[in-house]
């Protein structure tokens, strides 16, 4: 175990600072400095500007800094485009936002993606299996981008239930649309996975060996059956989180929630590099660790493999 | 025992001697078979290719063209810019009084080839990795397998956006972005099934005769994973519309005057406060059909090909 575990951070390490580098090298062989613009700034106030940014630098020079104030430090320098601000207080601003409404969204698809296909599995061709094959499937053509508008026109345009966007420190009824226009599609897949890999295990031998010996059948699903279903839930686990964390883009921007990918879109529309460069590797890393700590706990639960 | 089974065997051998040869069938000539009778993927591939024919009829039906702006209709189209026949607005008018139904059409072309060619190069490059990586072995297996590993854990959208920004917005851009971010899965599929052919007789027979390597990976490795490659194929593109859609409903892909489903989504979800519902639910409804579309077929197609289901 203690192997498998130091050779899995082996390869994060490696992918982390490779996500860090190849975003710098983007930023870099972009056409244009942060500083060009229609009325070329005097020879000399750009190079002074250049200089307190350190771009005046050979670039390996500017890599090793960045990659070393990033991995030492977490500072992701300033912004180029808001001159007081540095990326770290607009990360700081908007993860919060993100991290509230992405940890529904997650509780979400998870807590009813896995009861609702573990029920519809037990209870195979009845009226519920229907139900949940419909939503799994239905959810499938329905991305955030078009859960977002059909919810706000149903809730907000035609029932007047839910305001149709803004934050407001995050109350309840401000956080219902996003959760549920983000975690939709994921709950669905995990309902499908669920689904099909518990009809698999409820099929198998030690099942109904299970039966056999006369076990009450909760006993059975909640003992014997439920953990090695969960199996391919816990390993699409690390998907639905990236698909998680890039859908809350489309969440800032539609419901105006103000999280990371507002600002993300923001600095992308006004090329403000150091922010895209810090978001970026923000989630990047984030993901890295989290499929990290999904694989260790597949390693951990999972009998069979071998590591 | 053997006695009482002899009249069995005979009246056997004349039973089959009055039979004709049975024509044989081609693995494809199976799989249509076996597609056919999938009636869900099979209304499905006609649906898909209604709104493929209509992508490159439409032109011809619509009164108005998609840059054309109505002046009678710009800024009430809440009030005029309603779905009518008798304006010619078949699908009704956006906000600036553009013709919805002939941008609804230009999206449905830019949709369905960003999702085609973006498939294609992602079905390229994934088969062909996949294929060296699987047929080549040993280390250098390990190292393309654990690069393809690495570049999984990494968030796409936010890179792909990244180059966007980058390298300028351009359709050309967008595809070679989303193809080459989506071969990932492909390679993986593929080096798995290659892993499985490359030791048949066949291709040690090849190997003999003094093939090289990369031929039999093109001549005998590649054309034996074609099944697979397919149904991967066909779910790829649904993907690949989802990624465009996504990125242009950000306002981050395709650009004015063109467009495609994710832009005119975003249009159509911006302006619903405006009671012009049908300014979103058009171009909703095309792009949900699609979808469906695709993955029923894909379904079908996985169903009819996969050797693992036979």
């Amino acid at each position: 175990m203690l192997n498998y575990v130091i050779k899995r951070i082996a390869i994060a390490i490696p992918t982390i600072l490779i996500l860090i580098i190849v975003s710098f090298l983007l930023m870099h062989s972009a056409p244009g400095g942060p500083f060009t613009s229609e009325r070329p700034l005097p020879p000399q106030v750009l190079a002074n500007i250049e200089a307190k940014y350190g771009l005046d630098q050979p670039l390996w020079r500017q890599m090793v800094n960045y990659v070393w104030s990033v991995v030492t430090q977490f500072d992701f320098g300033p912004s180029f485009k808001y001159k007081d601000r540095t990326v770290n207080e607009i990360i700081g601003q908007g993860f919060p936002i993100t991290l509230k409404y992405g940890f529904w969204s997650f509780v979400f698809a998870i807590g009813v993606g896995i009861p609702l296909g573990a029920i519809a599995a037990i209870r195979k061709n009845t009226w519920i299996d229907y139900l949940a094959v419909g939503v799994s499937i239905g959810a499938q053509v329905l991305p955030n981008f078009v859960m977002a508008p059909l919810l706000v026109i149903i809730f907000t345009l035609w029932l007047g239930w839910l305001p149709g966007g803004g934050w407001n420190g995050g109350s309840i009824e401000y956080l219902i649309m996003p959760v549920i226009a983000l975690s939709t599609s994921y709950m669905a897949s995990i309902a499908r996975i669920t689904r099909s890999s518990m009809l698999e295990v409820l099929n198998s031998n030690f099942i109904r060996t299970a039966k056999a010996k006369g076990l009450p059948s909760r006993t059975i699903l909640l003992r014997h059956a439920l953990k090695p279903s969960l199996l391919p839930v816990i390993s699409y686990l690390g998907p639905a989180f990236v698909g998680l964390i890039t859908g809350s883009v489309v969440i800032d921007i539609y419901f105006s929630t103000g999280g990371m990918g507002y600002f993300f879109v923001n600095s992308a529309m006004n090329r403000d590099y150091s922010v895209m460069m810090g978001i970026t590797i923000l989630v990047g890393f984030l993901t890295i660790m989290f499929s990290l700590v999904v694989d260790l706990l597949y390693a951990w639960i999972d009998p069979k493999i071998r590591y | 025992m053997i006695v009482a089974e002899k009249n069995k065997i005979a009246e056997m051998a004349e039973n089959l001697s009055g039979l004709n040869a049975v024509d044989g069938r081609s693995l494809w000539a199976d799989a249509r078979r076996r597609f056919m009778h999938n009636k869900a993927a099979v209304v499905s591939l006609m649906v898909l290719t209604l709104i493929v024919l209509f992508s490159f009829v439409g032109p011809y039906f619509a009164v108005w063209s998609n840059e054309e702006i109505d002046w009678a209709v710009m800024g009430s189209a809440a009030s005029k810019g309603m779905p009518s026949f008798q304006t010619g607005h078949f699908f009704g008018t956006d906000d600036l009084g553009r013709d919805i139904f002939s941008r609804v059409v230009q999206g449905t072309q830019v949709s369905l080839m960003v999702g085609v060619v973006g498939a294609f190069i992602a079905v390229l490059v994934g088969t062909l990795y996949g294929a060296v990586a699987g047929y080549v072995g040993g280390r250098t297996d390990q190292i393309m397998m654990r690069l393809v590993d690495i570049l999984m854990a990494i968030p796409f959208m936010f890179v792909l956006i990244l180059m966007l920004v980058v390298f300028g917005r351009s359709i050309g851009m967008l595809f070679i972005g989303i193809g080459l971010l989506a071969w990932l899965d492909m390679s993986r599929i593929v080096r798995g099934q290659t892993l499985s052919i490359k030791n048949k007789e066949f291709i040690e027979a090849a190997r003999a005769a003094g093939v090289s390597s990369f031929k039999i990976i093109t001549r005998h490795i590649v054309p034996n994973l074609l099944g697979v490659v397919a149904v991967y194929a066909t779910l790829l593109v649904p993907g690949m519309i989802l990624t465009e859609s996504f990125i242009s409903f950000l306002g981050l892909g395709v650009q004015e005057p063109n467009t495609s489903w994710g832009a005119l989504i975003s249009e159509g979800a911006g302006t619903i406060r405006y009671d012009t519902e049908w300014q979103l639910l058009f171009p909703l409804a095309f792009f949900v059909v699609s979808l469906f579309c695709f993955y029923f077929i894909g379904d079908g197609l996985r169903d009819a090909l996969d050797p693992k289901d036979r």
